[in-house]
C-alpha cells in the first residue's frame, strides 16, 4: 500500500450518509465542469427552446388562433416552459447510457463510493441543468412580452410544478438511458420526444384537432402540467368540459407522481441489475 | 462478518466453482465451474477466446456481478459479502477507457480520487503524481476526447491506480491499440508488478500472456481448460516442434511420410507455403533422424528449425483438440 493513500471507515450509517452526500456532490461537480469545458454543448440545450419559442410565435404565431382571445406568445410561453422540462429527459437519457456504455458506470460500481451516489449526482445536475434552462425560457418570455399575471405565489407555484415534472422525466430518462443499450438507440428513443410534445397543448388546443387525437393530447402529462402553468401565470388558455381539462392542475400533480411511483423503482431494480 | 472468507490470506485471488448463466440471447459468456489462485504479487494471465467467459470472470471478482453460486475472494475479502472491503483495494481497467471524455486528464484524476473519499488536496497531488508517472502532465488539462489510444488507456491505468490497489484487474489492455500504444500499455503493467500489486490480465493475445504473466489460466466456454507457466504449457503438448520448409512443392507428400517416424502428434501441413510442421518429443534425436532421412530419399530443405510451441498451438491443442486427453493430463499446474 502506497503511504499517499488513506480510506477512511464508512461504517456507520451517519457517516455511510455523509460519504453519499458528499459522491453525490462530486458527481454533480463533474457535470457542472461539462458547463464550463463545453459551454456549447449546454448552451445550445438552453437556447434551443427559445429558437422554438422564435420559430413557432413568429412563423406560426399569426395563423394560430388562441383560445379566448390574447397573443399566441402569451399562449405559447408557458407551454414551452413544460416542454422545456421534456427536452432534459433528452439529455439524461444521453447521459446515462453514455456512461454505462463507456464503462463509467462499472468504474464507479468497482469503487468504494456510494452507490446511490451515481444516481443522486446525475439528478442534482440535471435538475440544475433544467433550473437554468427555465430561467433562460422565462427571461425570453419577458423579453417577448409575456407576464406572469398572477401574484407571486402563484407564479412560484406553476415553476414549483414544472420542476416537479422535471423531476419525474428525470427517472424516466435514467431507466430507459440503462436499458436502451448505446447512444445510437437513445438517438432514435429522442426522436419520440417529438411527437409526446407535439401532440399536447403546448403549441394549440386541443379541440382543434380531431376527436380521438384531441382526447390523447388532452390526457398528456404535457398538457396538464402546461394548462396548470397557464392558469397560475394567468395567461390565456384553453377551456373545455373534459373532466381532465376541469382538473389539469391536479393532474400536473399526479401525472409527475404516477411517473415517479413507476419509474423511480424500476430504474432502481435495473442500476442494481447491472449487478446481475 | 461471518466466516465467509475463502482461504484468506494464502491467495491474493481465489475463486471456486463459480457459476454464472446470462438467460437468454445475452452476448456474454457465462462460466461453467470456474476456478482460479493467484499468489500474492503475481501476474496471472487469463486467456481465451472470444465467448470464452474471461470478461464475465473479471466482472464477478472485481464484485461488478452477482455469481449465481460458487465462492471467490479477492484481497482476502469475499467479492459477494464484502465487496466494499474489495471495492477499497483493487482497481479496475475494462475493455473500454472508462474516463470523461469532456474533463481533463488531472480533473478525471482528481474527481476519481474524491470519490475514492480522499481529502482534496490530497486528490490533486495524487492526480499530479500519476500524470507525471505516466508520461501525461504535459497533457494533464487537455480534453480527454482528444487523447490518442493509448494516453487514454494510460490515464485509465492511472485512475485504477489512485488507491494503489493491492489486485488490479485488467480486462483486454491493448485491444484496438497500434504496436506502439500496446508497447507503452505493457511497460506500464510491468512497473506496477514491480511495485508488488497482483495483476490479473485477460488477453485474446497471446503473445501478450506470454510477456506480463507468470502464470496462465486458459479459459474455454467458461471453465478453465488448463492452467500453468507459459513454459508448462508449452512442453505440455509434447515438447517441440521441428518446421521443414521444402524447395520443391512436390517433395511436401514425402517429407509428410517420412515426417511421421519422428513425430509425436499430428503432424500440420501448410501447402502453399511448402512447410511441414512435426511434433517431437525428443528434439535433437528426431533432428537427425529426419535430416538422414530426407537425405536418403534426396529431398532437400530450404529451412529447418526447431522450436518450442507458440501458444496458440498450445491453446487450439487443448480447445480444439478434446480427443487428445493425453496431453491435458499432462499439465498439472
Amino acid at each position: 500500500m502506497s503511504t499517499t493513500t488513506s480510506i477512511p471507515p464508512a461504517t456507520s450509517p451517519l457517516s455511510r450518509f455523509g460519504w453519499a452526500l458528499a459522491d453525490s456532490w462530486t458527481i454533480t461537480l463533474r457535470d457542472l465542469s461539462h458547463w464550463v469545458r463545453s459551454p456549447g454543448t449546454v448552451a445550445v440545450g438552453w437556447l434551443f427552446p427559445v429558437m422554438m419559442v422564435l420559430m413557432f410565435g413568429g412563423l406560426f404565431g399569426g395563423a394560430i388562433g388562441v383560445p379566448g382571445g390574447g397573443g399566441y406568445f402569451d399562449f405559447l410561453i408557458p407551454g414551452m416552459f413544460a416542454m422545456t422540462m421534456l427536452f432534459g429527459l433528452e439529455s439524461t437519457m444521453m447521459a446515462v447510457t453514455t456512461d454505462a456504455a463507456k464503462g463509467v458506470t462499472d468504474r464507479f460500481r468497482s469503487m468504494p463510493m456510494s452507490a446511490s451516489a451515481v444516481v443522486m449526482g446525475r439528478g442534482i445536475a440535471d435538475m440544475l441543468n433544467s433550473v437554468v434552462g427555465l430561467a433562460v425560457m422565462i427571461g425570453t418570455g419577458l423579453l417577448l412580452g409575456w407576464r406572469a399575471e398572477g401574484g407571486l405565489a402563484e407564479a412560484l407555484a406553476a415553476v414549483g410544478l414544472l420542476l416537479l415534472l422535471r423531476f419525474a422525466l428525470l427517472w424516466v430518462g435514467i431507466y430507459v438511458g440503462l436499458v436502451s443499450g448505446g447512444p445510437e438507440v437513445v438517438t432514435s428513443v429522442q426522436i419520440l420526444v417529438w411527437p409526446i410534445g407535439f401532440l399536447s397543448s403546448v403549441f394549440v388546443d386541443p379541440a382543434t384537432m380531431p376527436g380521438w387525437l384531441g382526447a390523447i393530447a388532452q390526457w398528456n402529462p404535457l398538457s396538464a402540467t402546461a394548462t396548470a402553468t397557464r392558469r397560475l401565470f394567468d395567461n390565456p388558455g384553453w377551456a373545455g368540459e373534459a373532466w381532465i381539462v376541469q382538473n389539469a392542475t391536479l393532474m400536473a400533480v399526479l401525472w409527475p407522481l404516477l411517473l415517479i411511483a413507476v419509474f423511480l423503482p424500476l430504474s432502481a431494480h435495473r442500476f442494481r441489475r447491472l449487478g446481475g | 462478518m461471518k466466516q465467509v472468507v475463502v482461504r484468506a490470506t494464502e491467495f491474493a485471488i481465489a475463486a471456486h466453482d463459480v457459476r454464472k448463466n446470462y438467460a437468454g440471447a445475452s452476448e456474454e459468456a457465462g462460466l461453467n465451474g470456474f476456478d482460479l489462485e493467484v499468489a500474492a504479487g503475481t501476474v496471472c494471465g487469463l486467456l481465451g477466446p472470444n465467448g470464452a467467459g474471461k470478461t464475465t470472470a473479471i466482472r464477478i471478482l472485481s464484485t461488478l456481478l452477482r455469481p449465481d453460486s460458487g465462492r471467490a475472494s479477492v484481497a482476502g475479502f469475499d467479492v459477494v459479502v464484502q465487496a466494499r472491503q474489495v471495492r477499497e483495494r483493487i482497481g479496475l481497467v475494462g475493455q473500454y477507457a472508462a474516463v470523461d471524455e469532456i474533463l481533463s486528464g488531472r480533473q478525471n484524476l482528481v474527481m476519481f480520487g474524491r470519490l475514492n473519499h480522499l481529502p482534496a488536496a490530497e486528490a490533486r497531488k495524487r492526480a499530479d503524481d500519476l500524470l507525471e508517472r505516466f508520461s501525461l502532465a504535459d497533457t494533464g488539462t487537455k480534453a480527454v476526447g482528444e487523447y490518442s489510444g493509448g494516453m487514454r488507456r494510460r490515464l485509465d491505468l492511472a485512475a485504477s491506480l489512485i488507491v494503489a490497489p493491492s489486485v488490479l484487474f485488467v480486462d483486454e489492455p491493448t485491444t484496438g491499440l497500434d504496436p506502439a500504444a500496446r508497447q507503452e500499455v505493457w511497460s506500464a503493467i510491468r512497473d506496477l508488478v514491480g511495485s508488488g500489486t497482483t495483476v490479473l490480465l485477460t488477453t485474446q493475445y497471446l503473445e501478450e500472456a506470454d510477456r506480463l504473466a507468470d502464470r496462465i489460466t486458459m479459459l474455454g466456454a467458461g471453465r478453465v481448460v488448463t492452467e500453468g507457466t507459459p513454459e508448462e504449457l508449452k512442453s505440455a503438448i509434447g515438447g517441440d516442434w521441428l518446421d521443414l520448409v521444402l524447395a520443391d512443392p512436390a517433395d511436401v507428400a514425402g517429407a509428410e511420410a517420412l515426417a511421421a517416424r519422428v513425430a509425436s502428434g499430428g503432424i500440420l501441413v501448410d501447402a502453399e507455403s511448402r512447410r511441414v510442421s512435426i511434433p517431437v518429443a525428443e528434439r535433437t534425436r528426431a533432428l537427425v533422424a529426419m535430416a538422414t532421412a530426407l537425405g536418403e530419399a534426396g529431398i532437400e530443405p530450404i529451412d529447418v528449425t526447431l522450436r518450442r510451441p507458440t501458444l496458440d498451438e498450445v491453446f487450439l491443442h487443448l480447445t480444439g483438440g478434446a480427443e487428445d486427453t493425453a496431453a491435458r493430463t499432462g499439465v498439472s499446474g
